[in-house]
């Protein structure tokens, strides 16, 4: 079947532009494009390009170059990671320089005070939701104590992690 | 930088700052967020904590994935057009060269009860790296002009709203956010 090239990277720059809170936030878009209307992906290669991302360094914005590259090799993951990346990049540099400018005037200072404690609160949000996906009580334990570990002490992020690989192979979370 | 209670120092070049958000990156397993805070603020000085929150608040109203934005955020304040595109290659190629490599590897492996065993237990720390994260920035609230009180107050609405609740991101970010402006606004004179 012809990969139809035009329209996969129109539909994400499309998606880039939706995408507040990260490319994560339209992946259910992203699943209806690519697995129900393009036949491009089967169900499972969709969820295993998320759960690939999760699973290597770098920012989790990749899962989209997965499901290109698993619907059309290395032209597939170029289109839609540069299709997700190009809209969104300018812009945040364009808001970014504007709000940088005004730095000083009340309008800025309030944005920056007032987002604050929203910004902070989504994190514990993203815990709770992240969290979710992982049931049972060894596995909230698991990231209560690297949350407590992260806060209080200096311990290398990368140990962490890796002591979370080896708990995990181990079947104790 | 305007914060002058934190003297911050930058990155030599461009060079220094690709290089430094790839071993950044390279360590971010299930996200880049937490390793991003440390490297930056704690690791190089770049950033005080509260400049920090503040790249990160423009970077989570806008749309495109946080971490991205931030690293071009940051690049840009330092070295300009050059600067944000240093940082951004540097946080996605060799990750990038990694996770399609992965992806040839996961086919063969991903039926392997210790492969999903690890990933599981990674994930669970992962989660928790996140929150981890947001106690430490919630020091900085200590000096928002919001007060103490209003600042506990959108924490916890923006946590209910997303974590419990389930309300689209967007829709809350510009609820709260509109309304959490406008009392700050009210505050600052």
């Amino acid at each position: 079947m012809p990969i139809p090239w035009l329209s996969l990277f129109g539909h994400f720059l499309l998606f880039s532009l939706l995408s507040i809170g990260g490319a994560i936030t339209v992946a259910p878009e992203m699943q209806r494009l690519l697995v129900d209307q393009m036949g491009l992906l089967s169900p499972e290669q969709f969820s295993a390009s998320i759960a690939i991302a999760q699973a290597s360094p770098g920012p989790n914005v990749l899962f989209v170059a997965v499901m290109g590259y698993q619907a059309a090799g290395l032209a597939g993951a170029a289109t839609t990671l540069l299709g997700v990346m190009l809209p969104s990049t300018t812009l945040a540099l364009a808001a970014a320089r504007w709000g940088h400018a005004r730095r000083q005037t009340p309008a800025v200072r309030a944005f920056k005070a007032g987002m604050a404690p929203i910004v902070i609160g989504l994190m514990f949000a993203t815990t709770w939701v992240l969290g979710s996906a992982t049931p049972g009580w060894a596995a909230h334990l698991l990231t209560l104590a690297s949350a407590l570990l992260l806060w209080r002490t200096r311990m290398h992020l990368v140990l962490l992690v890796a002591a979370g690989a080896a708990l995990g192979a181990l079947g104790w979370v | 930088m305007n914060h002058a209670s934190v003297p911050t120092r930058g990155p030599a070049s461009p060079g220094e700052l690709f290089l430094s958000f790839t071993t950044l990156a390279l360590q971010g397993f299930g996200g880049v967020l937490a390793v991003a805070q440390r490297v930056l603020c704690e690791e190089r000085g770049w950033l005080s904590r509260e400049e920090f929150i503040e790249i990160l608040s423009v970077a989570q109203v806008l749309p495109g994935p946080n971490v991205c934005n931030v690293a071009l955020i940051v690049g840009d304040r330092f070295f300009g057009l050059r600067g944000a595109l240093a940082a951004l290659g540097g946080m996605m190629s060799a990750p990038l060269i990694i996770v399609l490599g992965l992806t040839a590897l996961y086919a063969q492996h991903a039926a392997n009860p210790l492969v999903a065993g690890a990933l599981r237990g990674m994930g669970a720390v992962a989660a928790g790296l996140i929150a981890g994260t947001g106690l430490k920035l919630a020091a900085t609230l200590r000096t928002n002009p919001l007060g103490p009180v209003a600042c506990g107050a959108f924490l916890l609405c923006a946590f209910v709203a997303v974590a419990l609740l389930r309300w689209p991101l967007a829709g809350v970010l510009v609820g709260l956010g509109v309304i959490a402006w406008a009392l700050a606004r009210s505050r600052l004179g």
